[in-house]
């Protein structure tokens, strides 16, 4: 009994994390109408600026936490200013192909910086070792902490979007962009700032997720390939599918990996097949129609 | 001369200077023209995909390693004639495209670039952690090529004659992808690129002819793959690998996804821009970033379209 507890806490574990990354995932196509594919790499890049925080510069996790996210947002300002800026105007495949340069870019960038090897971050300190539940299981605090920052950020995500003035100008700029111009609103700037967010969000899993995985320069390409999955499972630009892909993908992954470690590689491959046969825009989407 | 023939007479100048380059060019350049020849029939059956029927795959480097694999374990195993190598490697592009395809072009471009490179990377995994089949991340090495079959008795381990094996290969393989893009069905893709919408409004369904491409291109990805192993002596987890897929997208863009030849001038490109940066720095996945970043900002032609536009403007 405990071990189903293990894995379905695993499971909410890798799912709520998966939602993070996700989310930003789905708010810059959102607005953009972009898939940004170089978003496992700013995740990486978090995870990695989170490591050399710490353990180089010596600050405490909770200050790396504030201080990486907001280097990869305003590196993702001037990627926007300085790249994107010029293509928003033509096909769809130029800003695509874009963002796939800006993918090998940076990670070729992060094993330059930082070797090819594994690094590890120490969780800290109140959030190491692991603690009693009721029931009698011994978990992990750092996962129990992951779990608790990952409802928090859904919370805050969902407050954002639809209690906030701010909020409703992303929705307006992702509904109709000219509409919203129209009424005042600054597109531009608009555009920027979720593009920064999105990459703020990336990056702040990449630090949450340092102490619990190896920080290694194909994490960003696993990462990134998971939230495609989530995305597609839950349908592209769609918040609470976001939400219900993550823990279904993470449930693959937590009960998968207990009950079928065989298949547990593809698995996640015929769960996307299988929606995408069934229900083609994703269990929650409505947008990608061909 | 008119536009016509000249094009032609070039055309007929490069062919015979390709066929006669063992004799002419330094040994150093048979391996870089071999290649150029393989990685050019490799980035033209994506700009199948791309250029014409304007989809864009990031995964293409799946059919490439499939064709690889089939070619490198039907050697080890078997030990086949190279001939029915590649046609099965051919084969083995072919049908995982059109299982790949089968998914990816259900929805729009934005799907089908995230599809094709998650669909890519699950056979890129599989690969790499199937040690019993696939020999895991070592790859299957240690065959060796023992004939061309068909009764041709000839010196395969030779360089210069694998040379000529290739190119008779790839200039087959070009001139039944050219028929290809010139026929009726060519001409379908290329409708499908500029108005989808309008080409399903006629009666036609898009995602059959989408799904179609798709799978010839996979097949020419394959056979790619196929005359890669013998070359390189090896079918390795990283020819599956989306970095590989990226060459194909860089060559095309290159030298230009608008024209048949772009993607094999772009792999020429390509690969003498790769052996000299690879010289002097390790970061060679950087500058092509970078570069695919400039071109597709400022350059968006291609070398090919930037010299005939200069052409056409001169005029």
């Amino acid at each position: 009994m405990t071990g189903i507890a293990a894995a379905l806490l695993n499971s909410l574990d890798i799912g709520l994390l998966l939602f993070i990354i996700a989310v930003g995932l789905n708010i810059v196509f959102g607005v953009l109408n972009i898939i940004n594919f170089a978003h496992g790499a700013l995740y990486m890049l978090g995870a990695y600026l989170g490591y050399s925080c710490m353990n180089q510069l010596g600050m405490p996790f909770w200050l790396a936490l504030a201080v990486a996210p907001l280097a990869v947002a305003a590196l993702a300002v001037l990627v926007d200013r300085g790249m994107l800026r010029f293509i928003y105007q033509r096909e769809i495949s130029d800003s695509l192909l874009l963002t796939f340069a800006l993918l090998l870019v940076l990670n070729e960038a992060v094993r330059m910086i930082w070797g090819t090897g594994i690094h590890v971050v120490e969780p800290p300190a109140p959030l190491q070792g692991t603690i009693v539940l009721p029931g009698g299981l011994n978990y992990p605090r750092y996962s129990l902490f992951v779990i608790a920052a990952g409802l928090l950020a859904l919370a805050a995500l969902w407050l954002l979007f639809n209690r906030t003035r701010l909020g409703k100008i992303m929705r307006a700029a992702s509904l109709d962009r000219d509409m919203a111009q129209l009424l005042c609103i600054n597109t531009r700037r608009v555009v920027t700032c979720v593009f920064a967010f999105g990459a703020w969000l990336a990056a702040m899993g990449g630090v949450v997720a340092a102490p619990m995985r190896a920080i290694d320069p194909g994490m960003g390409d696993k990462i990134i390939i998971e939230s495609f999955i989530v995305v597609v499972i839950g349908g592209l630009g769609s918040f609470p599918g976001a939400l219900l892909g993550a823990v279904a993908l993470g449930l693959m992954h937590g009960l998968g990996g207990r009950f079928l470690p065989d298949v547990n590689l593809v698995l996640p491959f015929i769960g996307m097949a299988l929606v995408l046969l069934l229900k083609p825009h994703g269990l929650m989407g409505t947008g990608g129609k061909a | 001369m008119n536009s016509k023939t000249y094009g032609a007479v070039a055309l007929a100048l490069v062919a015979a200077g390709l066929v006669a380059l063992p004799w002419i060019a330094p040994y150093f350049y048979i391996f870089i023209a071999t290649e150029v020849l393989i990685l050019g029939l490799f980035a033209a059956s994506f700009n199948l995909i791309f250029g014409y029927t304007g989809m864009l795959s990031f995964g293409h480097a799946a059919f490439f390693g499939a064709g690889a694999y089939a070619t490198a374990m039907l050697l080890l195993w078997l030990e086949w004639p190279l001939l029915g190598c590649l046609v099965v490697a051919t084969a083995a592009g072919a049908l995982l495209a059109l299982v790949i395809g089968f998914f990816s072009v259900r929805l729009n471009e934005v799907y089908f670039s995230m599809l094709t490179l998650a669909f890519g990377m699950m056979a890129y995994s599989v690969v790499h952690q199937w040690r019993s089949v696939t020999n895991g991340s070592d790859g299957i090495s240690g065959f060796s090529v023992l004939g061309l079959g068909l009764g041709i008795d000839i010196p395969l381990g030779d360089p210069s004659v694998y040379y000529h094996v290739v190119l008779a290969c790839v200039a087959l393989a070009a001139a039944v992808l050219y028929r290809i893009c010139r026929s009726s069905f060519g001409l379908m893709l290329r409708a499908i690129r500029q108005n989808a919408e309008r080409v399903a409004f006629c009666g036609l369904d898009v995602r059959r002819y989408r799904l179609a491409a798709f799978t010839v291109a996979g097949a020419f990805a394959g056979l790619a793959g196929g005359l890669i192993a013998p070359f390189l002596r090896i079918a390795s987890p990283e020819m599956m690998h989306w970095s590989m897929s990226a060459e194909p997208v860089l060559m095309s863009i290159l030298g230009g996804t608008g024209y048949f030849l772009g993607p094999f001038l772009g792999a020429a490109v390509f690969v003498l821009l790769e052996t000299w940066i690879t010289s002097i720095t390790q970061a060679w996945m950087l500058v092509l970033g970078i570069v695919l970043a400039l071109m597709v900002m400022f350059f968006r032609h291609g070398v090919l379209g930037a010299l005939l536009d200069r052409r056409r403007e001169s005029k």
